[in-house]
């Protein structure tokens, strides 16, 4: 039996989660105009690194490398792939990160074949009770590392040069050209922040109570990307409020499945983009997005 | 702080003596697309410390030059296909953006083009992104000149101070043309670009801009101004240039193209529309 506050804090842990990966979906929309249909096997990259790496290096340093190096090879798709092509051409470089996404996906399915891989957590499945519900701490974790690692990265984009740049660029390239800033730069940048974001929230996606990593575990990022859209693609805020909305629906159909049996067994993959679905009809422009969220 | 230079000067080569803060192109031809050439041997200078107005009709080619000289012709498909564009004796044809706006030539694209979905203060900080130390530069550093320039911009356009955190995109037509103005000036250009200042704006707003254009001037500033309303170019500049069809028509100081005939007739509105049509076709087809 789970309680209202489980289901609460399952879906904002969840949410806090599908954030860091939405959020990353923004940034690199925002900067190329691209939706990365890559940021998946990206996510499963990072996840697969910390898991080979945390036995020889311990924990923090496995995953400090492995967020390096997802974000490396995500700037690396930015610099080698769509660098050559016409940047307006946004449509071709979506359609490249597909080719990215299988490319990768394919990889690391060979490498992890059947197997569950553990990250090596600190916080294994220890738990804690307060009033009578079971909170792992694994959920608090990722509450709390997203909350932080959010927060920097919303004040970056107000305080610093790089913030500042990507969202001029993204607004006007051209102007933003003129003011000196340069533009493959940002990009590039935004890509392997991007990168970094989805290894980090591997670890949290795989941690108990889920069973570990598994080659299907960047499929993950399909969920967080009804949550980028529904915020208005090209909103930060956005994507964070689509998160929570999506984890904590996911949290309720998981929450009442008895009850829900009745929409069929799989509702729960479903439920993200049945949310999409109703948000956009009431708001075709998404929760946060600007009139003309998808740049021509 | 009429007077005072603006500060945080980019480094350069020492300028060549005599020339100092000098714009000049030579022989310039650009092509969009390999097919459309928009300039076709272009001459054009712009001394240190004066005001020069580019005219012409609609597609005679003023955005391209200044395009060609701000590194930005790539965006839009075009190259610079001969000549030469020299800043302070720096190459600038077929460099980026960066930089010109280093070497202290800042561009205000036509349309204004602000950053509508950032504050008027964002856009002014927005304005500074391209100076040297680019991403590395440290918060401080730089401070005192974007505290400099910051009041420069605000002294200049006390309306902007007034919104500074309102968002640009909520402002009038007129203050986002102001805005636009004031973060090119955040660079501490030395040289201005002003591509169409007046477009679409009432004759008050029209007259506001014209006083700034001379007060960005009495401050040190070179400007080369873009206009299809030549009587107001022509009132602030000391020289300026016809373009026509890609290829510079007439030139002369501003003062005296202004009394010529073929300008008052065709840029002057002392004929009517349709007069001013078919007398650019017959100047084509003469030349
Ligand atoms: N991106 C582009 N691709 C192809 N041709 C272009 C492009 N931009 C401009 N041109 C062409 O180059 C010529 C000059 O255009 P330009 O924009 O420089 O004119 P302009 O004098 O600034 O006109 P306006 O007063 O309308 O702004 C025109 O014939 C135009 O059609
Ligand atoms: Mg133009």
């Amino acid at each position: 039996m789970s309680t209202a506050f489980d289901i609460l804090l399952n879906g904002v842990a969840l949410g806090s989660v599908y954030a860091l990966v939405a959020l990353g979906f923004v940034i690199i929309f925002k900067a190329s105009g691209v939706m990365n249909f890559a940021h998946g096997s990206l996510l499963l990259l990072g996840g697969y690194l910390t898991a080979v790496l945390h036995e020889r290096l311990g924990f923090y340093a496995a995953l400090a490398l492995a967020v390096l190096a997802t974000a490396l090879v995500a700037g690396a798709v930015d610099l080698i792939l769509l660098r050559r092509l016409d940047p307006h051409a946004t449509h071709v470089l979506t359609i490249l990160t597909i080719g990215v996404d299988i490319a990768l996906m394919t990889d690391l399915t060979r490498r992890i074949g059947g197997d569950l891989l553990s990250l090596g957590d600190p916080w294994g499945g220890s738990v804690s009770t307060f009033g009578g519900s079971t909170v792992p701490h694994t959920r608090i974790a990722s509450i709390v590392v997203s909350l932080l690692v959010i927060g920097a990265v919303f004040a970056a984009f107000r305080f610093t040069a790089w913030g500042l740049s990507l969202r001029a660029a993204a607004e006007d390239r051209e102007a933003a050209a003129l003011m000196g800033i340069r533009l493959h730069r940002i990009r590039t940048l935004a890509w392997c922040l991007a990168g970094a974001l989805a290894a980090l929230a591997a670890v949290f996606l795989v941690a108990f109570p889920a069973p570990g990593l598994e080659r299907t575990t960047g499929e993950i990022a399909l969920k967080a990307f009804p949550a980028a859209i529904l915020g208005g693609m090209t909103s930060p805020p956005g994507a964070l409020l689509g998160s929570l909305l999506i984890g904590v629906t996911e949290a309720l159909v998981a929450g009442y499945e008895a009850e829900l049996s009745a929409l069929g067994g799989g509702f729960g993959d479903v439920a993200p983009y049945a949310v999409m679905l109703l948000v956009l009809l009431a708001r075709p422009n998404g929760l946060l997005g600007e009139k003309e969220a998808i740049r021509v | 702080m009429p007077g005072s230079p603006p500060a945080g000067q980019p480094v350069g080569e020492p300028p060549e003596p005599g020339q100092s803060g000098v714009l000049r192109i030579e022989r310039l031809e650009v092509t969009y697309g390999r097919t459309v050439r928009a300039l076709r041997g272009v001459g054009l200078t712009v001394a240190g410390g004066s005001v020069v107005a580019l005219l012409g009709a609609n597609g005679a080619g003023k955005s391209t030059l200044l395009r060609a000289v701000s590194g930005t012709l790539r965006l839009h498909g075009g190259a610079v296909t001969g000549g030469t564009v020299r800043y302070d004796g720096r190459v600038l044809d077929g460099a980026d953006p960066v930089t010109a706006v280093r070497s202290g030539v800042v561009q205000v694209p036509e349309g204004r083009r602000v950053f509508g979905g950032m504050s008027v203060e964002e856009n002014l900080r927005a304005g500074r992104l391209g100076l040297a130390g680019g991403l590395r530069r440290g918060r401080g550093s730089d401070a005192a000149g974007a505290r400099a320039a910051r009041e420069r911009v605000y002294g200049l356009f006390p309306r902007l101070a007034e919104r500074s955190g309102q968002r640009a995109g909520l402002l009038s037509g007129g203050e986002q043309q102001m805005l636009a103005i004031g973060r090119a000036l955040m660079a501490a250009p030395r040289l201005l670009l002003l591509d169409e200042p007046s477009l679409g704006l009432a004759p008050m707003m029209v007259e506001r801009i014209a006083e700034v254009v001379r007060d960005i001037h009495a401050q040190g500033t070179s400007v080369l101004l873009v206009e299809q309303n030549a009587a107001m170019a022509l009132a602030l500049a000391d020289y300026a240039y016809v373009l026509e069809v890609g290829e510079v028509r007439l030139e002369g100081p501003a003062g005296e193209l202004a009394r010529t005939d073929e300008v008052s007739r065709l840029y002057l509105g002392e004929a009517g529309e349709a007069d001013t049509a078919a007398g650019a076709d017959a100047e084509r087809s003469a030349g």
